[in-house]
């Protein structure tokens, strides 16, 4: 969860422009986040959230634009990486033996997982299983986190555990960019809207 | 990080389970215990042909894992935290390579030993079988991990699967069943030498492709 001190994560998109297939989602977008940065990025089902956080995690390239990451990005996204026949404790042993986790106990006891380490991924409930995803993320203790709907099946008690993990992560210097149609309550974050970077309808045939 | 992906990886594909290294060993024990019930029991010929048939069988049974091999894990997004990870596809997929290999290649020469005995096959030509096995199996793991690559984002890619390795896996074929045909040893260099090509290209071939894919 704590950032390296050495030198401070930086998010910056300049001019980013992204597409899906043939149609221009959003064109001009332009942010920096530096360390202890959250910010909020709103916008309808199909406005590019997911796009947006895939190209600034580096899965996808812009169609225009660049992206500027100083510091490992984390993604939190619908597929969560985790085997779904293996039992949990096992599937998030690979990862963290990836990111050489030393302890694994405490991030699953945090995540309120400790009860569910020898049930089969698959037999998880939607939250139950976006928990298992966030100590995924925990474990690999990147600077920048994206967090593609992290509060989407969860209930109170867990939404109040990632606004919580959200705050630690920042104040601990990381930067979290954060889509979501549900709000989060978390200090001095900054929010944007997608849809005000969408192309006029004459451009989207770009 | 490579020896933790090996690990998944081979814990995914080893197993004798049917989703892991059991049905292509069942299917290939199968065809050598058909053959027989279809052509006749006559020794003779069972020996003669047994051997091309058992080389078609290995060839069909490389087909059989290939639509878990890259698809599944790109449906779970494991290659996308790999890469988050800084791992590349062309690790990630060399690694793969030798996970398919190790629980496909050398269960299936086990198998020939009772599928040649169920084929009489003995003497130089199971050498010469069992060794064409061991240099063109290689071969058929790249052939088959390229090709689960770049049909891993099509809906009817594990049909177009098997179409795509017919024309890849004739050179082995040709080969290696030639050499049984021939008795000589020396085609086997050839088989060699090409399963060692597309061992060397398959990791960035596939590679390229769930690149293609995550990027799409």
């Amino acid at each position: 969860m704590q950032a390296s001190r050495d030198h401070a994560p930086l998010l910056a998109a300049e001019g980013l422009a992204c597409r899906r297939g043939a149609r221009l989602l959003f064109r001009g977008l332009s942010f920096r986040l530096e360390g202890g940065a959250a910010c909020h990025v709103t916008g309808a089902n199909g406005a590019g959230k997911t796009t947006l956080l895939r190209t600034l995690a580096g899965l996808a390239s812009p169609f225009a634009g660049s992206v500027t990451r100083a510091g490992a990005a984390g993604l939190l996204a619908e597929r969560s990486g985790l085997d779904p026949e293996l039992p949990l404790a096992a599937a998030l042993a690979f990862w963290f033996a990836l990111d050489r986790v030393e302890d694994a106990g405490a991030i699953m006891a945090r995540l309120r997982l400790a009860a569910l380490a020898e049930v089969p991924v698959r037999y998880l409930s939607t939250g139950q299983h976006k928990r298992a995803a966030l100590a995924r993320l925990l474990g690999q203790r990147a600077p920048i986190w994206l967090l593609d709907e992290p509060l989407s099946g969860l209930d109170a008690a867990s939404r109040a555990l990632v606004s919580e993990l959200v705050q630690a992560h920042c104040q601990g210097g990381g930067i979290a960019l954060i889509a979501s149609h549900q709000p989060l309550d978390v200090p001095g974050m900054t929010s944007f809207a997608i849809e005000d970077f969408a192309p006029a309808p004459q451009e989207e045939e770009a | 990080m490579i020896a933790a992906l090996l690990r998944r990886d081979l814990a995914q594909f080893f197993p004798f389970t049917a989703s892991g290294a059991a049905l292509p060993v069942i299917f290939f024990i199968a065809v050598a215990m058909l053959y027989p019930f279809a052509v006749g029991p006559d020794a003779g010929l069972l020996a003669r042909t047994g051997g091309g048939v058992l080389w078609i069988a290995a060839l069909l049974a490389a087909v059989l894992p290939l639509d878990k091999l890259v698809a599944r894990d790109i449906a779970l997004g494991v290659f996308d935290q790999l890469r988050l990870r800084g791992v590349s596809e062309e690790a990630m997929m060399a690694v793969r390579l030798l996970a398919h290999w190790l629980s496909f290649g050398p269960p299936l020469m086990l198998a020939t030993f009772p599928a040649a005995a169920l084929l009489k096959l003995d003497g130089p030509a199971f050498d010469l079988l069992i060794l064409g096995l061991a240099a063109g199996t290689p071969g058929l793991a790249a052939i088959g991990l390229i090709i689960a690559a770049l049909t891993a984002s099509l809906r009817a890619g594990a049909a177009l699967s098997g179409l795509l390795l017919i024309p890849l896996a004739l050179p082995i074929l040709i080969f290696g069943a030639g050499a049984l045909a021939r008795q000589d040893a020396a085609s086997l260099g050839f088989v060699g030498a090409i399963s060692l090509l597309l061992v060397a290209l398959a990791p960035f071939a596939a590679g390229a492709a769930i690149r293609a894919v995550r990027e799409g």
